[in-house]
């Protein structure tokens, strides 16, 4: 715990350094997903890992360096809290569930073996298991069946279903009160703040990995086709399409495969100023709201896509499918997706590749307004051993620490999630040297939100996606009308609404 | 006649064979691909084997699919869960089946009729209430709690009473004149002459076991305990998320998981088709 | 009692009106009806063996204690939570009557009772009749006939969930040979967005599984009805269409309604991992079955009190089903 507090007041690099030989001592875990190619290689060009090299063998790093193997490992990475125990000097484990596998799951590791090796109360053990909305699932069975973990990485839209629980968690700024550590609502950057807080302007939860949708571009294709620029407007994409098309590239856009509905209802509705939901989006209370995706700007947009894939120009092929292939390959020349998967698609793309801000609706005057994050966030279950939350709060703290912060957005695509991070990457001139990662940034940025431009904080949300997911097949699939594909989805959404609203007593 | 006979014959023999390798079309193709490298999958349908098995299988029982438990240990649980539900199954059922059929006592018919609504409710349908019960008593994640629940059913009661009651009452009468008590009558008389049932319900509760899926994905939280069978879906999740899917290790990987219970099931069939149609006459 | 009959039929009978296949193989199957198992009282040779009370008692223990934790109590939970609602942590919960009945009839419960009919009768029907197809054929080839039964019968022990993954490859748009075989046709083929496609490629894959598994009962029966019986109408003029109608088929008709139950409940039950892994219910419900529905909502969703509704309602309609066919097996009987 000494090095803890002082860590976080030195420099990226060194911070970074330090926690990289760690992993260079143990056999690095990123070169374990690595080897096969693994989505997203790590970028080379980063700071912190070039700095790796330098300090191989510091002494003590031995004990951390194994640690840090067997976090790589599948079989250890999924041990449960009961295997370790024995001696009382033995640190007490803490166990996080998570989304995060692949490079992700290495970089993540990287920065709980860091924690871990900063003290001895504590040991963190990170579970992946499995996508997002099997965390969550899990995660409440296991509340249910009184096993749940200490700290569960709960995604953007399942945020109302466990934050109207009361009970169920400790909500992070009574626990940094607890423990007397320097905590704030203003410590974070507008987007990941405005997306997590409660009507009391207070966080519940830790915001973590944040990102936010952005218009990635394959530079060859475009300029194959005499376009020079990414599309500003949806109405010069769709003319750009019609040039791809002449010139022989017949997709010219696909979108996230999971997540389709978050690129082209949630996050059009707030970067174009429009309301996804009564309510303001659901902040105004649980009672009584009302999806709004069943209105012109929705339809037309939809419509738009389904014009387009008509005739092959976008492609989109369900929920179950990554469409990262349509794209890297080169089949699809623009591609809606989380600034999440820069890393992945930079070590895919073959071509030069451009990343721009999402294109807004042409002659909307309040557009661009902003994006709000995605991803996921941090909550500290309640039913623990009352002797961990403290572990809790300082693991937490650690992750939201600057250099901690800088580590993970400089290694994968998320955006740093508090200001002090993000000046510590500008001090360092990282969005300099990558302009790519700045884009979700100015995005998030754009303009401060309106009171309907927060976010989505809507009880079931994954359910409701689910629904519209179904509504974007149907309309891809040439079988319904945008118009009448939404306004089935919008009824099925408000009927899950009502059921959240009686189920939480709203 | 003789001839159309044998023309028939020719006609029926083309027809069958034309099923067999439909049905087997899907096996071989993974088998090609399984023989493949992930890019030349990727570039288009390979029909014949490629050079490729050795590396993908050092890779799956190596390295693995990052993400993804390690292969042997998948295997060795699955046949341990295999095991283990056909082995109890049968030292539930076979004494079960005996005190419903060679003994009259009081509450036989209650005891009858709770074991009979067992089959109304298979685990998919029971699941989520099971969980529960199994959370409540600490078994998640443990091989008890991956178990006991798939055998809290009553199928295999049912065929060893059927086969029990088709036992020639001389032989009990025998046995009780000879002052043979019913246990020994059990061991040494009833289980050998009834070997094919027991043989036909190992076999089906070792696939039954083995080919498992939800239950285990539900109960199974850590890597160590991980099956084969609930494995597939991460492991095909984790190769999509490859730039260029890694197709042919999830085919090798099928394909490993498919042997035991296909084995089982063709070197036996004979048997277990026999005990399960004639236990009785 | 015409002895021949007698003897061929009850082959067939036991397993028929007994549930013979432990949930079978690939997946549960809960196991058929007992006719004769409850209820209908038949002084047996057994019942009468030996005189003992708390020998039995001793012996079926186990059994009930691992049936009582492991399935009564959670039914009874299940039974429980159905008419209560909580938050999807299951904190606050009241009593809620029979709100979570109406949520389950509203959130699409109507389509899933259809996909789950359609996909129920089709694979039945189609599975059948492919097993006795096969089934009649391969008795007919003399010394082939281990080889043809060996060839036939693998597919019904691969597990659903890897049957799935190797279709799922397959018929994946973007690589799959089969998905390519297609386009080649000139079919634009994506079942992740055609309900349609979705629905065709989960029926066509459990058929491929459950046609192996009736050819291994039909063969059997085919095989229990003796040769003289055969000779006898065949001596008697029959043709070969005649003779499999009015001998075969009757001889036959306890295993087919046997073959029939365990399809259904394979179809009801059983089809979950296939459904997971090829189309995880979608696109827009198209192959959500009601088991799956019932997993979505309860353990995807965090909606116990639906789930539990879910499951009372797909309780009652299985006991319909089995009813209704246990009824037609009785009226079976009289073949004996």
């Amino acid at each position: 715990m000494k090095d803890l507090r002082a860590r976080p007041r030195t420099t990226v690099a060194a911070a970074a350094a330090g926690l990289s030989l760690l992993a260079v001592a143990c056999g690095s875990s990123a070169a374990a997903s690595a080897s096969t190619a693994a989505p997203g290689a790590p970028r080379d060009a980063r700071p912190a890992s070039a700095l790796a090299a330098s300090s191989l063998a510091a002494p003590g790093s031995t004990e951390a360096g194994s640690t840090a193997l067997a976090g790589t490992s599948p079989i250890t990475r999924g041990a449960s809290a009961s295997e370790t125990s024995g001696a009382s000097s033995a640190p007490e484990d803490l166990t996080i569930w998570t989304a995060f596998s692949g490079t992700l799951g290495a970089t993540f590791d990287h920065l709980v073996t860091a924690f871990n090796s900063s003290q001895h109360a504590y040991h963190v053990v990170a579970v992946y298991k499995g996508s997002y909305s099997q965390v969550l699932a899990d995660t409440i069975a296991a509340f249910r069946a009184h096993a749940a973990p200490n700290i569960a990485q709960i995604f953007d839209a399942g945020t109302a279903t466990i934050m109207d629980a009361k009970g169920t968690y400790v909500p992070v700024h009574e626990l940094m009160a607890r423990y007397h550590l320097p905590f704030s609502t203003a410590d974070f950057i507008g987007g990941a703040a405005s997306y997590y807080e409660t009507a009391a302007d207070q966080l519940d939860s830790l915001p973590f990995n944040s990102s936010t949708p952005v218009l990635y571009y394959n530079k060859a294709e475009l300029a194959h086709a005499g376009i020079m620029a990414a599309p500003h407007t949806w109405t010069e994409l769709a003319a750009d399409a019609a040039t791809l098309a002449a010139h022989g590239q017949r997709c010219s856009l696909t979108s996230s495969g999971a997540y389709v509905m978050w690129t082209d209802l949630e996050q059009y509705a707030v970067w174009n100023g429009y309301h996804y939901a009564t309510e303001d989006n659901g902040y105004g209370g649980i009672k009584g709201v009302k999806l709004q995706i069943d209105s012109p700007p929705f339809i037309s947009h939809l419509a738009l896509l389904g014009n387009l894939a008509r005739k092959g120009g976008y492609i989109w092929n369900g929920v179950a499918t990554s469409t990262v292939p349509l794209f890297t390959k080169g089949t699809c020349a623009m591609y809606e997706q989380s600034s999440a998967d820069l890393t992945t698609i930079e070590a895919a793309a073959k071509f030069p590749l451009g990343v721009a801000e999402l294109p807004v609706v042409a002659g909307d005057k309040a557009a661009p307004q902003n994006t709000v994050v995605g991803g996921a966030s941090l909550w500290t279950l309640a039913g623990a051993a009352p002797a961990s939350y403290k572990g809790d709060a300082l693991f937490l703290h650690y992750l939201m620490s600057p250099p901690a912060q800088a580590y993970w957005a400089s290694h994968t695509g998320y955006v740093p999630v508090t200001n002090a991070a993000a000046a510590l990457l500008n001090s360092e001139h990282f969005y300099k040297t990558h302009p790519s990662d700045l884009v979700a940034v100015e995005e998030l940025t754009n303009k401060p939100p309106l009171p309907y431009t927060r976010g989505i904080r809507l009880g079931y949300l994954p359910e409701v996606r689910e629904d519209e997911a179904s509504a974007i097949a149907e309309v891809l699939s040439g079988k319904e009308t945008a118009a009448h594909a939404l306004a089935v989805a919008q009824a099925q959404g408000d009927t899950i609404l009502r059921q959240f609203a009686a189920q939480y007593g709203g | 006649m003789r001839r159309s006979r044998r023309w028939r014959s020719a006609l029926r023999h083309l027809v069958l064979v034309a099923l067999a390798v439909v049905m087997a079309l899907p096996l071989y193709l993974a088998a090609v691909v399984a023989t493949h490298s992930a890019a030349s999958v990727l570039r288009g349908v390979p029909l014949l084997p490629g050079g490729h098995l050795g590396t993908n299988l050092t890779t799956i029982f190596g390295r693995g699919v990052p993400d993804t438990p390690s292969l042997t240990t998948m295997l060795a649980n699955s046949a341990i869960m295999a095991f283990s539900v056909a082995l109890l199954k049968l030292a539930l059922s076979i004494p079960a089946a005996y005190a419903v059929t060679f003994f009259r006592f009081p509450g036989r018919r209650i005891a009858f009729a709770l074991v009979f609504v067992t089959l109304m409710l298979p685990i998919e349908v029971r699941f989520f209430p099971t969980y529960a019960v199994t959370a409540h008593l600490g078994l998640l994640d443990t091989r008890t709690g991956l178990v006991l629940p798939l055998v809290a059913s009553a199928t295999a009661v049912f065929l060893l009473r059927q086969s029990f009651r088709a036992f020639p009452l001389e032989l009990a009468d025998a046995a009780r004149l000879d002052g043979i008590g019913p246990l020994r009558f059990l061991v040494h008389i009833v289980l050998p002459l009834t070997r094919p049932i027991l043989a036909a319900i190992f076999v089906l509760e070792f696939i039954y076991g083995w080919n498992q899926y939800l239950w285990p994905l539900l109960v199974s939280s850590s890597a160590r305990q991980a099956t084969v069978v609930m494995g597939i879906r991460e492991i095909i999740g984790a190769a999509q998320s490859f730039a260029v899917p890694q197709w042919n290790l999830v085919m090798a990987i099928s394909l490993v998981a498919l042997v035991p219970p296909v084995v089982v099931v063709v070197v036996m069939q004979r048997w277990f088709v026999r005990g399960l149609m004639s236990g009785i006459s | 009692m015409g002895a021949s009959s007698l003897a061929s039929a009850s082959v067939a009978v036991p397993s028929a009106t007994e549930p013979a296949t432990e949930p079978a193989p690939r997946t549960a199957r809960g196991g058929a009806p007992a006719t004769r198992g409850l209820g209908r009282r038949r002084p047996t040779r057994g019942d009468v063996a030996f005189g003992h009370r708390l020998l039995p008692a001793l012996l079926i223990l186990p059994e009930l204690v691992v049936v009582g934790i492991f399935f009564l109590w959670p039914s009874v939970q299940a039974i429980s939570e159905a008419f209560q609602q909580t938050n999807a942590f299951g904190l606050g919960a009241r009593f809620a009557g029979l709100a979570n009945f109406g949520a389950a009839l509203q959130s699409g419960y109507g389509q899933a009772v259809w996909v789950t009919a359609a996909f129920t009768a089709l694979t039945t029907v189609v599975s059948m009749a492919l097993g006795l197809f096969l089934a009649t054929q391969v008795e007919s080839t003399g010394r082939f006939r281990p080889v043809y039964r060996t060839v036939f019968i693998w597919t019904y022990a691969i597990p659903g969930a890897v049957a799935g993954a190797l279709w799922l490859f397959l018929f994946e748009p973007g690589v799959g040979p089969g998905a390519r075989l297609l386009s080649y046709l000139g079919v634009h083929w994506n079942f992740a967005l055609s309900a349609p496609e979705a629905f065709g490629l989960v029926v066509a894959l459990t058929v491929w599984q459950q046609t192996a598994y009736d050819f291994v009962f039909f063969s059997a029966g085919l095989q229990a009805i003796r040769a003289d019986v055969l000779e006898a109408a065949s001596l008697d003029g029959a043709g070969p269409f005649t003779r499999f109608w009015r001998v075969v088929m009757p001889l036959l008709g306890p295993t087919v309604v046997f073959v029939a139950v365990m399809d259904v409940l394979a179809a009801l039950f059983g089809s979950f991992a296939v459904i997971d892994l090829l189309t995880q219910g979608g696109p827009g419900g198209s192959t959500t079955t009601l088991v799956y529905m019932i997993y979505r909502d309860g353990f995807q969703n965090g909606d116990v009190g639906l789930a539990g509704a879910e499951t009372i309602l797909l309780f009652v309609l299985a006991g319909i089903l089995l009813a209704v066919q246990v009824r037609v097996l009785n009226r079976r009987a009289h073949y004996r």
